[in-house]
Formats: structure tokens, C-alpha cells, sequence
């Protein structure tokens, strides 16, 4: 495949953009699907990578990604209910009761 | 044609399943599934014995484990692992969990939070962490990683109607997640350069380049999946998350995380660096060098100045990283033998510290400075004894097992010819010593008109006190013990 680099590329785009989003948003949802993003490009880098490789080892890796993404996702908008509940705020400046 | 491959493959495969290795993984998950049904059945504020239950199976689950030693059998094709290593380290996982389960009971109870799936998420907790100890596959191990991560950000903010509680939860969940895409961008990235996840494969592959280090993505890769090991590990300058998350959560857990998840951290770490990349070593040992001054310093200098005494142990905590990833830069024999023993010592100590301020606090946390122990030596002169002993196995004084632990994480430093690593590091161990004895300044010095009647010593928690004070005591009394089963561990990998 030649445009493997052009995939490689872009997921490292995608992985930064993430991660800058998670330093400069204040908000715990956005905060958390920058992080999405993260686990994304990874995702994209694994398929890429597969296809490339001729093994299928990066596909079922990017299978338990998303698997272990939903749980995380599942337990990451618990907490946030949970701190909501009390807070009446998911903004990350808010959490500041004990020093960030 | 194709559907016989299929099916030999798939006929290979189950044959090749041998269950043996992870049988001590499917023995807790089966208990903490079945403890979760019994959790929704019985009576509301009956859980006690859900305490004794999970506890009774984790000694179970050791001896199991125990057993195994010695052992050596793949299965999985290649991607789960039983030897002597990970049988070390889920002792480790094992001692930590056990002791928290212990000290959970009554803190819970007071707090009013004594919900049973507490004891369910530390088990799956510990299921995470031995599969991180003994996966010899990315996957496995990132598997492992995210069981126990998820459990335990759960955990952190289990105390729902404490607000520090759940912003000790979602700052976890948040910073952990964080870094759990840093530690999949770098095993993704080993993955496009050596066409394998297995750690063997990739040894293989790495050890056939005639210069890994000229491999950028090879190179980027381990930087980035490093990153992510040190944000598990609590390593300075990804340390910013421990102190809040540890102040927040609730102390049993606390007591947990920072023995736990920590050592099952480096278990990981461990075998990803020294079995996949042992021909990069110049290249990350530089790298662990700068993290090991870096966190041992910061956690000390920052310990200083804390008042509140979870606090002053959660920088502490950063700073014990700070001493193992001493050993781990050496990288030898010596070294890597140090990090497992003084991970078996420090969850002793550590546990135990955090049980004597269980008994110390009173609800909602309060009672938890360092000014409030004033008195506590003259009123309780046998938990006080207990605590100094702890304090003093943390500050490394002979004969405590904290001092064997650093004399062998430093010896490893000095054999490797980092003779300014080990002079900081002992400076640091001196440096920390005036925080761990301003306790034991306030318990023996201070008067106070305290009578800390409120305290309750139940059994679970002398029981605790009681095997904390063991650990931290024998293996600095006969070191070889202890010892040789962790060079024996070692060796093998």
C-alpha cells in the first residue's frame, strides 16, 4: 500500500489534536471525547498499519480498543453524573477542592 | 481449502488454550461475579461478610498462586505467561488487595458508604493487574491495564456523596484515560515496526536491526508507551494527578492504589522493556535516569510541606516510584530484583501506615493532619509503635525492609556505574526522613488533650496492623528470603 505514510500522517493529526484538546478544554465531556480522538487515531494507525503489515494482529487490536473505549465510557460519564450531582458543573476549573 | 485451514486453526488455537496459567484470574473474576449477585440478594446493612468472603478467597487465590511457583507454561499461543515473575508480582497484588480489603470494612462503615461492590471492583482489580504481570502480548497486557484502571476509577470515587470523592474519581478517570492513548500510540507504533504484538516477537525482530534507535517509529513508540507507564506509575512530571486523586478517594483505596496498580505498573513496564527492548537499553535507561531523579526529588521536596497526612503519603508514594525506577534504570539483575522486593515491602508499609490513620480519622475525614496525632503515642503506645515501625521502614532505617529495598535498588545503580544516581537518591532517602519522623515527633512530643476514644480497633484491622507490621519487619530482619525468590523471578525473564 503506498499511502501508508498518508494514513500515518493523519492519525498522528488526529492524536494530536487530541491531545491539545485535552490540555486546553475546560469541559470534562469535550475533555473527554479529545480523548476519544486519541483512541481513535490509534485505531487508525492500527488498521493502517494491519493492511500494510499483511496481519490481521492490529485489527483485533483496534476490536478490544472499542470494546474497552465503551466501557470507559460507561464509567467516565458515571463519575461525571456523579460529580454533576453535587457540583452542578463538569467544568474542570470547578474541580478544584483539592489542588489540581 | 480455506474452511480446513479455518478449522485447523481454530482446532489449534482451543488446543493451545491451557488454562493452568490464568487459573488464579478465573477464580477471582468467578468470585467477584458471584459476590455481585449475593451483593443485590442480601439484606441491606448486612455486608460484613462479604469482607471476610472476598478476603478468604484472595488468601485462596494465594496459595493457588503460590503453588505455581516455579512453573513455567505458556498458553494462549504465546500471549499469557505463568513463571516465576509473574507469580512474584501477583503475590504483591494479592498482599495489597488483601490488606485493603481488611482496613475497608470499618472505614466504609463509617463513612456510610458501605455499598458490596466495593469488594467485587477490588477483585476485578487485582484480576486486571495479573494479567498485566503475566501477559507476554501487547493486547494482554493493555487488557489488563484497562480492567484494572476502570475498576479503580471507580473505586476512587466510590464514596458518591463525599464531592472530593468524585473529583478524586473523574480527575483519575480523566488523566487516566489520557494516558492510556499515549501507551496505545506507542505499542501501536512497535506494532508497525516489528509486524508482532507478542513481546518475544518483537524481541526478535528488534534484536535482528542492526541499529533500533535509527528506527524512529520503533524509537517514538517506546518513548510514547514509556510516557504511558509513567503516568500509571505516578513518575514525575506525570505526577500531577496522585496527590489530588489520593487525597480524594477513600483511604482503603488509597492504601491500595499506591501499592497495587503501582507495582502491577512496573510488572508491565518490567517485562515490555527488558524482554522486548533489551537492545535499546542505552536508549530508555537514559530516559528512566532523569524520570528517577525527577520523581524521587519532586515527591520528596513537595512532602515536606504537607500537613495533611494522606497528602504527605501520596507524595511520598511518588517519591518510593522515584527510588524503583532507580532500579529500572540500572536495568540488572540487582536492580530489577530490588524493584520487586521493595514493591512486596512497600505495600506493607504503606498499608499499613494508611490503616493507622484509618483509626486516627474520624468520619467525613476529618482528623487526618499531621498535628492530630499529638498525643497518640502516650494514649495507644502499641498502634504507635506499629506506626513508627512504618514510618520508619518508609524513611529506609535498618532494620527495616525499606532499607534492604533501597540498599539493593541503589547497589544495582552503583554495579551499573550510575554512581550519581544512587548519591541522589540517597540524599532524597535523607531528605525524607524529616517528614516521616514530624509524625513521630507529634505522636511522642506533643501533649494533647485528646483522648482518642472515638478509635475502634476491630479485629479485621489488628489483623492488618498485625501482618503490616510483619512485612515490614522480617524481610529487613532475614533479607535473603524474600530475596532470592525475587532474583529468582527475575532471572527467568
Amino acid at each position: 500500500m503506498e499511502n501508508l505514510n498518508g494514513y500515518l500522517i493523519i492519525s498522528a493529526i488526529l492524536f494530536s489534536i487530541g491531545t491539545v484538546g485535552v490540555l486546553v478544554r475546560k469541559n470534562a465531556i469535550v475533555i473527554f471525547m479529545c480523548i476519544e480522538m486519541m483512541l481513535n487515531a490509534v485505531n487508525l494507525t492500527f488498521v493502517a498499519l494491519s493492511r500494510h503489515l499483511g496481519n490481521l494482529d492490529g485489527q483485533v487490536f483496534v476490536f478490544f480498543i472499542m470494546t474497552v473505549a465503551a466501557a470507559e465510557a460507561a464509567v467516565g460519564l458515571a463519575l461525571m453524573i456523579a460529580f454533576y450531582n453535587n457540583k452542578e458543573s463538569i467544568d474542570v476549573d470547578d474541580m478544584n477542592l483539592m489542588k489540581w | 481449502m480455506e474452511a480446513l485451514s479455518f478449522q485447523q486453526a481454530l482446532q489449534q488455537s482451543i488446543l493451545s488454550a491451557n488454562l493452568i496459567p490464568i487459573l488464579p484470574e478465573i477464580l477471582l473474576s468467578v468470585l467477584a461475579m458471584v459476590l455481585l449477585l449475593v451483593n443485590v440478594f442480601a439484606p441491606a446493612g448486612q455486608k460484613s461478610y462479604l469482607n471476610y468472603i472476598s478476603f478468604f478467597g484472595i488468601v485462596v487465590t494465594g496459595i493457588l498462586v503460590a503453588v505455581g511457583w516455579g512453573g513455567h507454561i505458556e498458553s494462549f499461543s504465546g500471549s499469557v505467561v505463568l513463571d516465576n515473575f509473574a507469580t512474584f508480582f501477583k503475590l504483591i497484588f494479592l498482599v495489597s488487595a488483601g490488606l485493603a480489603i481488611l482496613i475497608a470494612d470499618q472505614y466504609m462503615e463509617r463513612e456510610g458508604c458501605n455499598h458490596g461492590e466495593l469488594y467485587p471492583l477490588i477483585l476485578f482489580t487485582v484480576v486486571g493487574m495479573m494479567l498485566m504481570a503475566s501477559g507476554t502480548d501487547l493486547m494482554t497486557i493493555f487488557l489488563g491495564l484497562e480492567v484494572m484502571s476502570v475498576s479503580l476509577y471507580v473505586l476512587a470515587g466510590f464514596n458518591r456523596g463525599s464531592i472530593k470523592s468524585n473529583e478524586a474519581g473523574l480527575k483519575y478517570f480523566l488523566l487516566g484515560a489520557f494516558s492510556t492513548g499515549f501507551l496505545l500510540y506507542g505499542m501501536a507504533l512497535i506494532y508497525g515496526a516489528t509486524g508482532t504484538t507478542r513481546i518475544a516477537k518483537i524481541a526478535v525482530q528488534v534484536g535482528q536491526m542492526s541499529l533500533p534507535s535509527a528506527n524512529i517509529m520503533l524509537l517514538a513508540g517506546m518513548l510514547l508507551m514509556l510516557t504511558g507507564f509513567a503516568f500509571k506509575v505516578a513518575a514525575a512530571p506525570f505526577h500531577m494527578w496522585t496527590p489530588d486523586v489520593y487525597e480524594g478517594a477513600p483511604t482503603p483505596i488509597t492504601a491500595f492504589m499506591s501499592a497495587g496498580p503501582k507495582a502491577a505498573g512496573f510488572a508491565a513496564a518490567l517485562r515490555i522493556f527488558l524482554v522486548a527492548l533489551p537492545t535499546m537499553q542505552v536508549e530508555w535507561s537514559q530516559v528512566f535516569w532523569v524520570l528517577a531523579v525527577l520523581t524521587m526529588t519532586v515527591g520528596n521536596i513537595t512532602a515536606l510541606r504537607q500537613d495533611n497526612i494522606k497528602r504527605m503519603l501520596a507524595y511520598s508514594s511518588i517519591a518510593h516510584a522515584g527510588y524503583a525506577l532507580v532500579g529500572f534504570a540500572a536495568g540488572n539483575p540487582t536492580g530489577t530484583a530490588g524493584i520487586l522486593f521493595y514493591m512486596l515491602s512497600y505495600s506493607f508499609m504503606n498499608i499499613g501506615a494508611f490503616a493507622i490513620i484509618i483509626l486516627v480519622g474520624k468520619k467525613g475525614e476529618s482528623n487526618g493532619t499531621v498535628q492530630d496525632f499529638a498525643g497518640f503515642g502516650v494514649k495507644h503506645p502499641v498502634l504507635a509503635v506499629a506506626m513508627s515501625i512504618f514510618l520508619f521502614s518508609l524513611a529506609g532505617m535498618p532494620p527495616t525492609a525499606g532499607f534492604i529495598g533501597k540498599f539493593y535498588l541503589f547497589s544495582g545503580a552503583v554495579q551499573k556505574g550510575y554512581i550519581w544516581l544512587a548519591i541522589i537518591g540517597v540524599l532524597n532517602s535523607a531528605a525524607s526522613v524529616y517528614y516521616y519522623l514530624r509524625v513521630m515527633v507529634y505522636m511522642y512530643m506533643k501533649d494533647s488533650t485528646e483522648e482518642f476514644d472515638w478509635m475502634q480497633l476491630t479485629v479485621p484491622m489488628a489483623l492488618c496492623v498485625a501482618i503490616a507490621v510483619a512485612g515490614s519487619l522480617i524481610p529487613g530482619i532475614v533479607p535473603s528470603f524474600i530475596l532470592q525468590f525475587a532474583q529468582q523471578a527475575v532471572r527467568l525473564i
